[in-house]
């Protein structure tokens, strides 16, 4: 199986996978108690959370709250500042985010908070000045994602944060869910006040993540119960998700350098051999976009059923958004991005990770080719 | 062969996709989505639900074959959804079934077959083909209760040549019993009905679309007297006898719906009666007309074919019953047969009589 579906979610590292053993063993306990037991997890906990801090530059450990995943972090980040002392503040937001950051937003929305959806160009990328243009005095919070899930289009994140702060005084939050493998992201290289990470992104385990959020931001919990978190995150703590979760922060963040290097090269190798045998072959978001993203239009192309082709043929890729059905549904990214519904449907992401090799892109290239020809 | 199923999540396309399997196919399983609520998410009631999907699914994985969810939303609201209403406000009982499987099921779903480079359709419909040096017959299922072929009269030679029933020569206990047997988790599942969202509840269905579907108006009698007033003429069938909320000491029926006038026709029993039909859009399964004009035709699923007579009338066929019969739907399918076979048919434009 040639996996090329890194965006949706990419392998285990072995680093980390040795990182969570004890915490699944020996080490059960809930951090949250006062006998040995609990110290023991608690200890590990909140030695992972001084790293994870140290690695996205938090001015302190507690600056970091760890989720339930991406879209956990996600509803906290947009949702907490939103609500947060009993408002009802206004959202701004781009037109190409992950659903996590969309739809609570609309929730939101219905909740009455004001809510301006800021429009991209044909790349995918929002202007500083148009999201700035929408922030106004009631606005609590504008979530703008450092990179695409569908095209890996990145934003200019920094420029975004500052036009925004000349603006009015609204919490800055970015889902850099997609961006962290592959690029630096701190709170000093986004801009951002909040920041959301997905640990399986990355080569940690699923169903943990963090939200980078300076106490001093003011937070109204999505989540309520037993006030873990300093009360911005209840639940009992996965400590052997989180103890994982930095390991492969850690590990992907010593990585990029080659992770940039060998990806790069395969994906070069992919895109050149297929722009030279596909005719009117689209890329997407070339103008600026993440290393490891593939997107590309087939012209006249079932983006569905050359999928099926491929994993036929054991090649794993992506089109559009899978809902629950696992049914490919039309994507909100293309249709921002000013693409027709039948060029959207001939859509498909595919997406490098850390287990990629360079000669992964030739391979790639010639079963896609392959495929395509059987299609016609 | 290499052969796609296309699998509901019911017992008779799970059982038809390991029976293609145990006859050393390579099968691939495909589910559709034809309908969507406005989040994106499948229906939860009726047919082609979230959990259907779920069931072939689980199927597929038990059988050990790939399986897919294939996205036909924007194809079943053109084709199927669209002119269903369009139909049913001019005061037509349109039959969704049959042209989603004419144009979403079997159309979309041969095409994909030939994209995938799968040389079979196989579903689960109760019915059955066979092949003679005139060409491919569809029959009726072994299973009299069960047969489906009143949705499938519109398959011709190129498509009968390239479709698998597999299960049609079994009966529905035998096909519970072979799921059963497989421990596949569909074995008891209770029957669809055959009807998707738009036939359970059409008159919902039509109103969050169409605001003319509550428009009230009269209730008249044949010669145009008025005998009641009704909330909204859309959604009455001809021959229906409930609903109408007349009291005139005996059962009136309707005979005729006009929505453009919002009024309502009704009449006695024997009012309904009548000798004939127009059918339009005819197809054959032989791609032919039978030689001679003596049939049974259905003209609805529920129901057993009577003797008639085809006569050619312009674009269509007028068809005489031998003894007269309550008034079908225009907008119904008109099936023709004889004996087990099924000859063709086509789409009722309105009744005959002598």
């Amino acid at each position: 199986m040639l996996y090329l579906d890194h965006a949706a979610t990419t392998p285990l590292r072995p680093g980390a996978l040795v990182a969570m053993e004890p915490w699944l063993g020996d080490g059960f306990g809930n951090p949250s108690g006062v006998h040995s037991v609990s110290r023991r997890a608690k200890q590990a906990m909140e030695d992972a959370r001084e790293r994870a801090a140290a690695l996205l530059g938090a001015a302190h450990p507690l600056d970091i709250v760890f989720t339930g995943g991406g879209t956990g972090s996600d509803n906290l980040g947009v949702a907490g500042p939103a609500l947060a002392d009993g408002r009802r503040g206004g959202v701004v937001t781009t037109a190409v985010e992950h659903e996590a950051v969309l739809e609570t937003a609309r929730f939101l929305e219905r909740l009455g908070c004001p809510l301006r959806v800021v429009p991209v160009d044909g790349d995918g990328i929002a202007g500083p000045a148009e999201v700035a243009a929408a922030v106004g005095e009631g606005t609590a919070v504008v979530s703008v994602m450092a990179a695409n899930n569908e095209t890996g289009a990145r934003q200019p994140l920094s420029e975004i944060a500052d036009a925004v702060r000349a603006a009015g005084p609204a919490v800055v939050h970015t889902d850099a869910v997609q961006a962290f493998v592959s690029e630096e992201v701190t709170a000093a290289s986004t801009g951002a006040d909040l920041i959301t990470l997905a640990s399986h992104k990355f080569g940690g385990p699923k169903g943990v993540g963090l939200l980078l959020a300076p106490r001093a931001v003011a937070l109204e919990p999505v989540l309520h119960g037993g006030g873990q978190e300093l009360g911005r995150r209840s639940g009992t703590h996965n400590v052997a998700g989180i103890v994982g979760m930095v390991a492969a922060m850690e590990a992907a963040a010593a990585d990029r350098e080659r992770f940039r290097r060998d990806v790069g090269e395969a994906r070069r190798r992919f895109e050149s051999a297929l722009a030279a045998a596909v005719d009117g072959l689209v890329v997407s978001s070339r103008r600026d976009r993440l290393v490891q993203h593939s997107h590309l239009r087939f012209p006249g192309v079932s983006a569905e059923s050359l999928l099926i082709v491929l994993d036929g043929m054991g090649l794993a890729a992506s089109a559009g958004s899978a809902c629950h059905s696992g049914a490919t549904s039309a994507s909100h990214v293309m249709a921002a991005m000013g693409v027709g519904a039948d060029e959207a449907a001939g859509a498909v992401r595919f997406s490098f990770g850390w287990t990629t090799r360079p000669g992964d892109g030739d391979e790639a290239a010639t079963m896609v080719l392959e495929a395509l020809e059987g299609l016609q | 062969m290499r052969a796609l199923v296309a699998m509901s999540g019911g017992v008779d396309s799970s059982v038809a996709a390991a029976l293609m399997m145990d006859e050393g196919h390579e099968v691939v399983g495909a589910t559709l989505k034809q309908w969507e609520g406005p989040d994106g998410s499948l229906p939860l009631h009726g047919c082609c639900t979230v959990a259907d999907a779920e069931d072939a699914r689980s199927v597929a994985g038990r059988l050990g074959i790939r399986h897919y969810v294939l996205d036909y939303v924007e194809a079943f609201e053109e084709r199927v959804v669209a002119p269903f209403a369009a139909a049913y406000l001019a005061g037509r009982t349109p039959n969704p079934c049959i042209e989603c499987n004419r144009r979403v099921r079997f159309r979309a779903l041969l095409d994909r077959a030939a994209e995938l480079g799968c040389d079979l359709l196989v579903t689960g419909h109760h019915a059955r083909i066979r092949e003679d040096a005139a060409g491919f017959h569809l029959l009726r299922a072994a299973d009299p209760r069960k047969d489906q072929t009143y949705v499938l009269h519109m398959l011709g030679q190129d498509d009968l040549a390239r479709i698998r029933f597999p299960v049609g020569e079994m009966t529905k206990d035998e096909v519970r019993a072979e799921a059963a047997r497989r421990g596949l988790r569909t074995a008891a599942k209770p029957d669809s009905q055959d009807l998707c969202f738009i036939a359970t509840d059409h008159r919902a269905f039509l109103r969050d679309r169409f605001a003319q579907v509550d428009a009230p108006g009269p209730i008249v009698d044949r010669d145009g007297t008025e005998v009641g007033r009704h909330r909204g003429a859309v959604g009455f069938t001809v021959g229906q006898r409930r609903g109408l909320d007349l009291a005139l000491g005996e059962p009136r029926y309707v005979l005729d719906v006009r929505p453009a006038d919002a009024t309502v026709v009704v009449g006695r029993r024997e009012d309904l009666l009548v000798d004939g039909c127009r059918v339009e859009a005819v197809s054959w399964v032989s791609g032919r007309p039978p030689e001679g004009g003596g049939v049974e035709v259905k003209v609805r699923y529920r129901s057993e074919p009577v003797p008639a007579r085809l006569v050619p009338a312009g674009h269509g066929w007028e068809v005489w019953f031998d003894a007269p019969l309550e008034a079908p739907a225009s907008g119904q399918a008109a099936v023709f047969s004889r004996g087990d076979e099924v000859l063709g048919g086509g789409t009722i434009e309105g009744v005959l009589r002598r």
